[in-house]
């Protein structure tokens, strides 16, 4: 509950402040948000489960935050910062929607 | 909660237990985590809309650079034969004008020639009286032709317009020319060079010498601008026809 409340308050401040993200940032900004939800799917999944554990959901959350960002960091240093963005966002895709559909099954048995 | 459950009610009070407000520590930061994130959409999505060229990686800038580039060479190209389609049809239309005015220009040379517009220009007036009766279509004929030597453009005599095909015979009171009787006094209207022409009609031999001789009197007058209006009836030729041109 308590979560669900943050990322309401977060997502109400982001619309009202208009912050501006700073230069270096941008390139991470995207990928880290596309990791982040990717954290959040996988702890509901975790509830759902059965297994879920706070301190795993935080770690899980910050280390995939700051392994897409430093990939893509390295991506951009390499010379292929946007195809390795791509191929990030790709499988973090792709576990969003297995985590998905693991949470659809839990919820309609479907 | 390790313990495994029955899927769906279980999954769902689980996720109502969860949902309970809990003040753990690692839930606080759960909450923390989650409000940056929120954070962090809100602003990218605010972020991608309001985004501008500042943004893009090189690539994506030598990218559009290399379309724009592309773009602009066709658009030049575009623009070149555009150009050229203008510069044909701006000279095309010159040239029509142009043929419109060469046209026009034969046409009154044509015109003048055959009789069938009136012409006015610097000429010279002769006006024969003949109270004898003594003139002759031949000497009427000889002056006219001597008109022509003198480079005579357009002639009329009294209402008749001299032409190429005109003829001239005697009638019971005087001349016709082209069916039209001509009566005295003869006035001869000439249109070209004033001073050539008076001075052909006044050589030794010529129409005034002769006039004078039959007892008749000749007035000679040069004119700046005179008016031959008297127009010629053309007939389509009945025999003749044109050869047409050499291929």
């Amino acid at each position: 509950m308590i979560p669900a409340l943050g990322l309401l308050i977060g997502l109400a401040a982001g619309i009202f402040l208009h912050p501006t993200v700073p230069l270096a940032l941008q390139p991470y900004l995207p990928i880290a948000v596309i990791a982040a939800l990717d954290a959040v799917f996988g702890g509901l999944r975790a509830v759902l489960d059965g297994i879920f554990n706070d301190k795993v959901f935080v770690v899980s959350f910050l280390s995939n935050v700051v392994v897409a960002a430093f990939i893509v960091f390295l991506g951009d240093q390499l010379g292929v910062g946007s195809q390795l963005s791509t191929g990030v966002v790709v499988v973090l895709g792709i576990r969003i929607f297995s985590n998905v559909a693991s949470i659809r099954r839990h919820l309609f048995q479907a | 909660m390790s313990q495994p459950a029955p899927p769906a009610p279980s999954a769902r009070k689980r996720l109502m237990l969860m949902a309970r407000p809990r003040a753990t520590k690692a839930n606080l930061l759960a909450a923390l985590l989650a409000l940056l994130l929120g954070f962090a959409v809100a602003t990218q999505v605010h972020q991608n809309q309001s985004q501008g060229l500042e943004t893009l990686r090189q690539s994506d800038l030598v990218d559009l650079l290399d379309s724009a580039t592309l773009e602009a060479t066709r658009l030049d190209q575009n623009a070149r034969e555009l150009q050229v389609t203008r510069d044909e049809l701006v000279s095309g239309s010159t040239t029509g004008a142009e043929a419109v005015k060469a046209a026009q220009e034969r046409l009154d040379a044509l015109g003048i020639l055959a009789g069938t517009v009136r012409a006015h220009g610097p000429g010279i007036r002769m006006t024969i009286t003949d109270p004898g009766a003594k003139m002759t279509y031949p000497l009427l004929l000889d002056a006219i032709q001597e008109l022509r030597d003198a480079g005579a453009e357009a002639i009329q005599v009294n209402n008749a317009r001299i032409v190429a095909s005109s003829n001239f015979g005697p009638t019971a009171s005087g001349i016709e020319i082209d069916g039209l009787s001509i009566n005295q006094p003869y006035t001869i209207t000439a249109i070209g060079d004033p001073a050539t022409m008076s001075s052909a009609m006044e050589i030794p031999g010529g129409l005034s010498e002769n006039v004078r001789q039959l007892g008749s009197t000749i007035n000679i007058a040069q004119v700046n601008d005179l008016t031959v209006g008297a127009l010629h009836t053309l007939r389509a030729p009945r025999y003749a026809r044109p050869v047409p041109p050499l291929p």
